[in-house]
């Protein structure tokens, strides 16, 4: 479904995606893990061509689209949900949903305000208060949410557990599955290897804008030099 | 009592044309976040182009229908704009557009010339409604009834327009996060041509619908800029209502102040804003601005270095030529760098507060003009030796600065931009209404140089040793803990805080500095022309020093000098011709988007792509 290939990424002089290559199959998902400053948020980045590679090939349900302004990538059928999640404090939640109302895509799912609350029924309680008044958690799940409405078939998530209270973790791993089991695909980072276990099919590590490893859970339990050198434990 | 009703009817029906000329320059800054200077040309053009459609439509729906495709005309001469001009300088540094609209400004004002020439056209009269009403026995036109009448409509359209649909919804979280609402799938490319098709178009329809009680000339553009800017201000940047509320203020209390105290119409609106911002610093119904919330902050400034020797053997050269203008040179030309020295002073200082403290001031020409009035008013009215006025000078320019900078460096933004703007004004009314003391628009004259100094070569060096010395000590300002101190305020503040760094205390001084130092520029000027006139504390003499600043390139400390220096010498070949304007205005567009870092960040950056300007940088 993604495929991206060899992508060099820069803050201006600053070289954060090293020749970095992965792929993500229909209907897995996959946890992009790595410390901070491994380059997760830029591969999001890169992906959504907010940062526009410099050099290399991201290619999504075949079509290339490094060069692509990020809103035609999104319409395409990207979802994503970015790290800060710069939700629209002063719009309600409605409002914060019809930002990301798209039609839907030949013959795919149309999420509508109905089948988000019932994932996230703690926004249908609120439903008609502004962004700012809700707690971390909340505005974590309104992010989601606000992209589900989108329709989106590979689903970006960058650290959702993020500076969220572990209750709302647990939560968010269950939204998480429940998602893969709507047939959305998604493509997590993590720097909790505990909470990525649970939700991920495969883990991706990456270090230095490079990828050090690509295989199962299990895989990379064989090596435990990998998990514990790329990983802080 | 009855004149009393018809005075406020006069107000409100004058409040319908301000409010839809404001309420689009509220919309395109909500959501571009553009200052744009050129929204008086889109009214202007609104007026012209409703006056040239009513000539050929005729009747009541005649004049309506001209009306509306004014209004479409105007915004699509907005979309034209925005293309054209502002989409490539989106991603330049905050406020840097508004120097392509100041471009804009000078070509529209051309345009309109050639189109309908010098000549004040008086507005029709609208069939149907030509007749007066008597209201407790006073005439009231229908006209203003059918205004006043409107205008809720108008206010209740736009608020339906951005609360409830789904336009609205987009245009409203564009504002505070257009990248967001690009990565949800939205072109927000032309969510925001369409912001500004409308709010151009408002601007046309205010032109248009304000000719019966008016008519249309080629000053209009500038005449309502400033009003439309303290509208917007006072009701608070971005809210509707809050223009409505803010237009008829200011309009029905000008209706009084022209009958009760006339002198006062000059500043009426400046005095209520003031009033206005420092009890509510972000307007009646405006909420705090955060800087960088839009995510816009741009890419990160470069540390300044004191300049290598490269840099400085450049300088030297420079100089060097200088010296020996008035020995080979024309005099004409030793004026001709006198004025730019000058200039380039005063916008050196601006600079300061602007490049360095990251407070944006549209009324700095207050401590030029006011430092040249001090030297003026020392020498004609107590008869002091030329030597002391010229040194007082800046020092009351500095005082001048030290209070009102107390009273507007709690605000931030365009707010502060807008406080310091309403100050200058009120400095300038002063000067323009107090015949006895400052001559008012006569000015002050034979304010000459001591006969030591007087002859165009030494007075050239004077100002020589005294302008460059001056820019030199700003620039060696930068480099001391006072500059880091203020760039440490204007990047991070809460960190400088934490660092013990008395944030508002550091940017009040930067900004009585920085007056001083403009004060010290306008001593210069005064001596230089013997004379001094209420235009060089008006809006446009801020404004100016603000133009080049941003042209020079506001993140680079020779920026303001650079800019300076070539516009003056720029202007002053253009200005022999018949359309300068058209030119100025066309080159100053292609410059900015051909340089979005100013003429010094994008040689630099240029220059740096080449390889040749890396030793002197790093």
């Amino acid at each position: 479904m993604l495929e991206c290939e060899t992508i060099n990424s820069f803050y201006g002089k600053a070289h954060i995606l090293n020749d970095l290559s992965f792929s993500v199959g229909a209907g897995a998902v996959v946890s992009l893990l790595g410390r901070n400053g491994a380059g997760k948020t830029t591969t999001m980045k890169s992906i959504m061509q907010i940062v526009k590679p410099k050099t290399g090939r991201v290619r999504f349900l075949g079509q290339e689209i490094v060069g692509q302004p990020t809103h035609r990538v999104a319409k395409m059928g990207l979802g994503y949900v970015p790290e800060e999640r710069r939700i629209f404090t002063d719009l309600t939640i409605l409002e914060n949903l019809e930002v990301g109302r798209q039609p839907a895509r030949d013959g795919g799912v149309e999420w509508t305000n109905e089948m988000v609350f019932k994932i996230f029924p703690n926004l249908e309680e609120r439903q008609n208060n502004l962004g700012k008044a809700l707690s971390g958690g909340e505005q974590q799940m309104l992010t989601i949410a606000r992209t589900l409405m989108g329709n989106p078939k590979l689903l970006l998530l960058d650290e959702p557990s993020e500076g969220i209270a572990p209750v709302i973790v647990e939560q968010m791993a269950t939204t998480i599955l429940k998602l893969k089991a709507e047939g959305v695909t998604v493509l997590i980072s993590e720097q909790n290897l505990h909470f990525a276990r649970i939700v991920a099919d495969r883990a991706i590590i990456i270090e230095g804008g490079s990828m050090k490893f690509d295989g199962t859970f299990s895989e990379l339990d064989e090596q435990p030099d990998i998990r514990d050198g790329y990983l802080s434990v | 009592m009855g004149l009393f009703i018809a005075q406020l009817l006069t107000g409100l029906a004058n409040a319908a044309g301000l409010f839809l000329v404001a309420s689009g320059l509220s919309l395109i800054f909500g959501v571009t976040r553009i200052v744009n200077f050129a929204h008086g040309s889109f009214y202007m053009l609104g007026a012209f182009i409703g006056y040239s459609l009513m000539q050929v439509l005729p009747g009541f729906f005649g004049f309506w229908a001209s009306v509306l495709l004014a209004g479409v005309a105007v915004g699509l001469i907005g979309v034209i704009v925005e293309i054209c001009v502002l989409r490539p300088v989106y991603k330049a540094p905050e406020l840097f557009q508004l120097v392509a609209t100041f471009g804009v400004i000078l070509v529209i004002q051309d345009l309109a010339l050639m189109t309908w020439g010098a000549v004040d056209v008086l507005g029709p009269r609208v069939p149907g409604l030509k007749g007066i009403v008597r209201v407790l026995g006073e005439p009231v036109p229908q006209y203003d009834l059918a205004l006043i009448a409107l205008t809720p409509f108008v206010l209740f359209a736009l608020w339906y327009l951005i609360s409830k649909t789904r336009i609205g919804i987009l245009v409203r979280a564009a504002t505070q996060d257009r990248e967001m609402v690009g990565a949800l799938g939205v072109n927000q490319a032309w969510l925001f041509t369409g912001v500004f098709f409308l709010g151009a178009a408002l601007a046309g329809i205010g032109g248009a619908i304000q000719l019966p009680k008016g008519g249309a000339d080629l000053l209009m553009d500038f005449n309502i800029l400033a009003a439309i800017f303290v509208v917007v201000v006072i009701g608070g940047m971005g809210s509707l209502p809050g223009a409505y509320i803010a237009a008829v203020l200011i309009s029905v209390l000008n209706v009084f102040g022209v009958t009760y105290i006339p002198q006062s119409t000059l500043v009426l609106m400046f005095v209520v804003m003031a009033v206005v911002l420092m009890v509510k610093p972000y307007g009646l119904l405006g909420r705090e601005e955060v800087a960088g919330e839009h995510g816009q902050v741009g890419e990160p400034e470069r540390p300044f270095k004191p300049a290598g020797t490269q840099g400085r053997l450049l300088v030297g050269g420079l100089l060097a030529i200088l010296a020996f203008v008035p020995l080979f040179g024309s005099s004409f030309l030793s004026v001709l760098v006198s004025d730019v020295l000058i200039f380039c002073l005063f916008a050196a200082s601006l600079h300061f507060i602007l490049g360095l403290g990251g407070l944006v001031s549209f009324g700095h020409a207050a401590y030029f003009g006011g430092g040249a009035y001090v030297a003026a008013l020392l020498v004609s009215t107590v008869g002091a030796p030329m030597e002391v006025a010229f040194l007082l000078a800046p020092v009351g320019a500095c005082l001048g600065a030290v209070i009102i900078g107390w009273l507007c460096i709690r605000l931030t933004g365009v707010y502060f931009a807008m406080l310091t703007m309403a100050f200058a004004q009120l400095l300038w009314s002063l000067v323009f209404q107090w015949d006895e003391f400052t001559g008012g628009d006569d000015g002050l004259v034979d304010i000459w140089p001591a006969p030591w100094l007087s002859g165009t070569t030494a007075y050239y060096y004077l100002t020589l040793v005294v302008g460059v010395g001056g820019i030199i000590f700003l620039r060696h300002m930068a480099h001391t803990p006072f500059g880091y101190a203020l760039r440490a305020s204007r990047d991070s503040k809460r960190q400088a805080e934490a660092t013990g760094i008395h944030t508002k205390r550091i940017q009040w001084a930067a900004f009585a500095f920085a007056g001083a130092m403009a004060g010290l520029a306008g001593s210069l000027f005064v001596f230089s022309k013997g004379s001094i006139f209420p235009t060089e504390l008006e809006i446009a003499r801020s404004f100016d020093a603000l133009i080049v600043i941003f042209l020079g390139g506001v993140k680079t400390l020779s920026g303001a000098v650079v800019g300076g220096a070539s516009l003056e010498f720029v202007k002053d070949f253009l200005t022999r011709f018949e359309y300068w304007r058209l030119t100025l205005g066309l080159l100053i567009i292609v410059v900015v988007i051909l340089a979005p870092d100013g003429i010094v960040g994008s040689l630099r950056k240029f220059g740096e792509r080449l390889g040749v300007l890396r030793g002197v940088e790093n």
